[in-house]
């Protein structure tokens, strides 16, 4: 039986169990030996002109090798030139209004945008020392009034950059008209948020590097080695090959570690302009103002159709804040626009966004990445517009729905969809769950008026992974003379299980024992060219990268065989169940790999694979089921059943354990996080005593539906898994939340569903009900 | 100042800071990496050691007030032969890790936990380790690990 599509338990874990993982922060390497640590001196302020700085206490502090200032930075090329020319209004094109007028500078030069932006760095022989040191940097700030507030950034009272003339980099699509509406029995309309979040992975940034012999050695907790490495080349004005980046053990990222941002260059920097090795390692309150933001949309949602529950046309109208600097987040609201009808066959959607920048740390990608947005919102409408007929939620999707023969499908967001069984995912989860008999619970709880009121709420969601897939990933393997095999892979693991996933790929193929097979990633020396990891396309992508390389020694090892065995190559098997070639029906004619590779000469078997390919569109159901104590606003998911169909499954534990942290995320959006500003521009979340990460204690265990529906763009039929939890759990919360309190006139309850916030609303919703009822 | 801890078994005598905190003095001083700083307010528990049998968070603690106290981390829970510990075998079988960042605290709390409630419930498991944050899992498979290695000893 082939190892594939079976649950393996992961080769990374007994490393991870007896001594922990290798993160930066645990490096012991040679070239690290005595490095200095990076304390940054941050704004405190979310706006302001710098009129001084002052280092001289800071530079007689005990322990202190160096402070350095914007004024320290003259080894460093210009930034690059602002991109030409800006895309035509309902144009395609994804705008990145990075560099130009726009430009992030490494260090604040004499203007701060944001709580937390970079102003100085301390080098001291301890972590200690250097918090007391950073203390002793004196910055003279002349408050500049800040911009939180996105309709005041629109209005653009106050520029972030007097040069851009503008707060809003980016504004695409038509102005509502609402003649898509034309015909629509119903139209509802509403403006929701969603809402800022911190992806707090459990390591936060680190960096750590050194400069010896003209070549430059960074460590750094990425999900891309190899895009870092351009990255420092491109800031150092450095031939690429003068560098080598190390992805080590990588403590989370959840798209806040694509790449390497400012503050790694800076530290990349402090060690080539000092000459000392230096390590940093942010702290938790760092964490949560440096490292960027996700979601951070408001969103105007329309939806109209007929009272027999046909959805017409559906507009989603975006603002998207993109903090202090436009980063990655001036492409998420077009993901949000390319996914925005979500899994119905609506004839006419609209789209359109605006990017605007406040004075609030960047927003980037966060697990999603302007998906999650897009189903959020839809989901939203399906809802609303299901109230508003008085049919069930359940019903209008199964009515909506893309059905199953019209795939590849032609979304009204402009996306191709390729494979799906939409209703069939809505109606397992449906009968899974029991949704009649939890209505008709919930129906005997609104009559008896318990205090514990039953809400259900459904998503069903498409979504787009592997989205660059034209930009491929790298997998190269090679089979020793030892009957070993090594893999070495651009795709970057930080906790999926690519060890594991690749692993079994090449016993799979090649019958060479997982235990036989070394993966190798996240290092420039050893695998110089790859993308890395984001976008759930590890598997489809990498994976599948892995499975070529596998194919095409395979075949090298068949010529190679036949020689050794003196036979013609279509005489030869490969028994993967032994891991031997023999001559087709003669076992006593086999071969080891150990010996088809000494028999290989000096080239030996290698093969080297970039498989480029096509997004694919993963898609389910998820519904949850919440308990809302009605006296005390309070929320709690009690259970959540999913089918979330990711194409064929390699490995049901790793597909599984995507799901589950995906889900958690998502539920958590909908109950808990927010990253919020004072209209000052302080953040009052800025420690996890305040900013609230779901805890186990939170949580139910989740139902978990199989479906497998494969992609047809690539060999393994895989789509990604990565980022479908946060998609489908947040909306399918977030309605169950709303749905509880229906009865009571509630159609919307905005992200978090606080206590507070649902209290509030109750009481809205029954005061005004008294109101009515008094007159 | 001197502060003498017994560390896995052995005993460590250092010169510290006054203000070295016991996680500091674990990673450093020691040279025990395992445990790792998730946040700096005592939030997340990714730094939770054994002290005197007790799970406590390293980053709460002076390494002054460990002196003469034993402290046991991830890197010790494992036997002289090199025999997993049920915690770390279930975490492995049922897949309760992904990154590892959260891993050694989480399973010294579960350790601690089972300890103090052999035979816990699911609810129990849950508020048990509810001052361990995880940002992959949801919980769902450390959850089910913990289940598991309370199975295990009940069966032995």
């Amino acid at each position: 039986m082939s190892i594939l599509g079976t649950r393996v338990v992961r080769t990374e874990d007994p490393l991870l169990l007896t001594v922990g993982g290798t993160y930066v922060d645990d490096l012991r390497v040679p070239e690290l030996t005595g490095a200095a640590r990076v304390t940054f001196v941050r704004s405190p302020v979310a706006h302001a002109l710098i009129t001084g700085i002052d280092v001289t206490a800071a530079r007689e502090a005990p322990g202190v090798v160096a402070v350095l200032t914007v004024a320290d930075i003259d080894d460093l090329p210009p930034p690059p030139p602002a991109p030409e020319g800006e895309p035509p209004p309902g144009s395609e094109a994804a705008p990145l209004p990075m560099g130009g007028p726009w430009a992030e500078p490494l260090l604040a030069v004499d203007r701060v945008r944001f709580v937390g932006e970079p102003v100085a760095l301390v080098l001291t022989d301890d972590t200690y020392q250097g918090e007391d040191a950073a203390e002793l940097v004196s910055v003279d700030y002349e408050p500049l009034p800040a911009v939180i507030d996105l309709d005041d950034a629109v209005a653009g009272e106050t520029l972030l950059f007097p040069a851009a003339g503008t707060n809003v980099p980016v504004n695409v699509g038509a102005p509502a008209d609402g003649s898509g509406f034309d015909g629509c029995d119903v139209v509802v309309e509403r403006t929701i948020v969603n809402q800022r979040l911190a992806p707090v992975s459990m390591e936060g940034r680190a960096t750590a590097a050194s400069w010896a012999d003209g070549k430059l050695t960074v460590w750094v907790s990425t999900q891309n080695a190899q895009i870092s490495r351009f990255i420092f080349a491109g800031a150092f004005g450095l031939d690429p090959a003068a560098i080598r980046v190390v992805a080590p053990d990588v403590g989370g990222a959840f798209g806040a570690k694509i790449g390497a941002d400012r503050d790694a260059i800076l530290v990349a920097w402090a060690a080539k302009h000092t000459g000392r090795a230096v390590r940093w390692v942010e702290t938790r309150s760092e964490n949560l103002v440096g490292m960027t933001h996700g979601r951070a949309q408001r969103q105007h949602i329309t939806i109209g159709g007929s009272r027999d529950g046909r959805i017409i046309a559906y507009r989603n109208e975006v603002i998207q804040d993109t903090g202090a600097y436009p980063r990655m987040s001036g492409f998420l609201p077009f993901l949000t626009g390319l996914m925005a009808s979500g899994p119905y066959d609506i004839g006419h959607v609209e789209t359109a966004n605006r990017v605007v920048v406040t004075n609030t740390t960047p927003i980037s990608a966060y697990r999603g990445a302007g998906r999650p947005e897009a189903t959020a919102a839809v989901e939203r409408a399906v809802d609303l517009f299901a109230a508003e007929i008085g049919m069930d939620p359940a019903e209008v999707r199964r009515i909506n729905l893309v059905p199953p023969d019209k795939f590849p499908y032609s979304s009204g967001g402009g996306a191709v969809y390729d494979t799906g069984e939409y209703v069939k995912a809505l109606d397992q989860v449906v009968t899974a769950a029991g949704y009649q008999e939890l209505r008709a619970e919930q129906a005997r709880r609104r009559e008896r008026g318990d205090t514990l009121q039953l809400g259900l709420g459904l998503a069903s969601y498409v979504e787009i992974t592997a989205a660059d897939a034209a930009g491929g990933e790298t997998a190269r393997i090679v089979v020793h003379d030892d009957g070993t095999a090594t893999v070495y892979t651009g795709s970057s693991a930080h906790g999926q299980g690519h060890h594991t996933a690749w692993a079994m790929l090449v016993q799979g193929e090649l019958g060479i024992p997982m235990d036989k097979v070394t993966v190798l990633h996240g290092d420039t020396d050893l695998v110089p060219l790859g993308t890395g990891t984001y976008a759930s396309r590890s598997l489809q992508l990498g994976g599948t990268a892995v499975h070529l390389a596998a194919v095409d020694v395979r075949e090298q090892a068949r010529a190679v065989a036949a020689d050794l065995l003196e036979a013609s190559e279509p005489d030869l098997e490969l028994d993967t169940e032994h891991g031997v070639w023999q001559v087709r029906g003669d076992p006593a004619s086999s071969r080891s790999w150990a010996e088809v590779a000494a028999h290989a000469g000096p080239d030996g078997l290698t093969a080297d694979v970039n498989y480029t390919s096509q997004p694919t569109f993963p898609f389910g159901t998820h519904l949850a089921v919440v308990e809302v104590d009605t006296e005390t606003g309070k929320v709690a998911l009690i259970r959540h059943v999913t089918v979330d169909d990711a194409g064929t499954v390699l490995n049901p534990l790793l597909a599984e354990g995507q799901r589950h942290g995906g889900i958690a995320q998502g539920a958590a959006q909908a109950l808990l996080e927010e990253m919020v500003y004072d209209a000052d521009g302080n953040p009052v979340t800025g420690t996890l005593v305040d900013y609230a990460i779901v805890t186990a204690a939170e949580l139910p265990s989740f139902e978990l539906l199989l479906s497998e529906t494969p992609a047809t763009s690539n060999p393994l039929g895989a789509k990604g898994i990565g980022e479908a939890g946060t998609i489908g759990a947040t909306p399918a919360v977030q309605n169950a939340v709303v749905d509880a309190l229906s009865h009571l006139g509630i159609r919307h309850v905005d992200m978090p569903a606080t206590p507070a916030r649902v209290w509030a609303a109750i009481s809205e919703a029954t005061a005004s009900t008294a109101t009515r009822e008094g007159q | 100042m001197k502060v003498t801890v017994t560390v896995n078994g052995s005993q460590i005598d250092a010169e510290v800071p006054d203000r070295t905190l016991l996680v500091h003095f674990l990673r450093d001083v020691a040279g025990l990496t395992a445990t790792n700083i998730g946040c700096d307010t005592s939030s997340c528990g990714a730094c939770t050691v054994l002290l005197d049998g007790r799970s406590v968070k390293s980053c709460t603690l002076l390494a002054a007030q460990a002196d003469g106290r034993s402290v046991v981390t991830l890197e010790g829970l494992a036997n002289g032969t090199g025999e997993l510990h049920a915690v770390q075998r279930a975490f492995r079988a049922e897949h309760g890790l992904q990154c590892g960042f959260c891993t050694p605290g989480m399973v010294m709390a579960a350790v601690s936990l089972l300890q103090e409630n052999p035979d816990p419930s699911e609810a129990q498991v849950r508020t048990g380790l509810e001052g361990n944050l995880c940002r992959c899992t949801g919980y769902h498979n450390i959850v089910r690990a913990v289940l598991a290695a309370a199975g295990e000893r009940e069966a032995r």
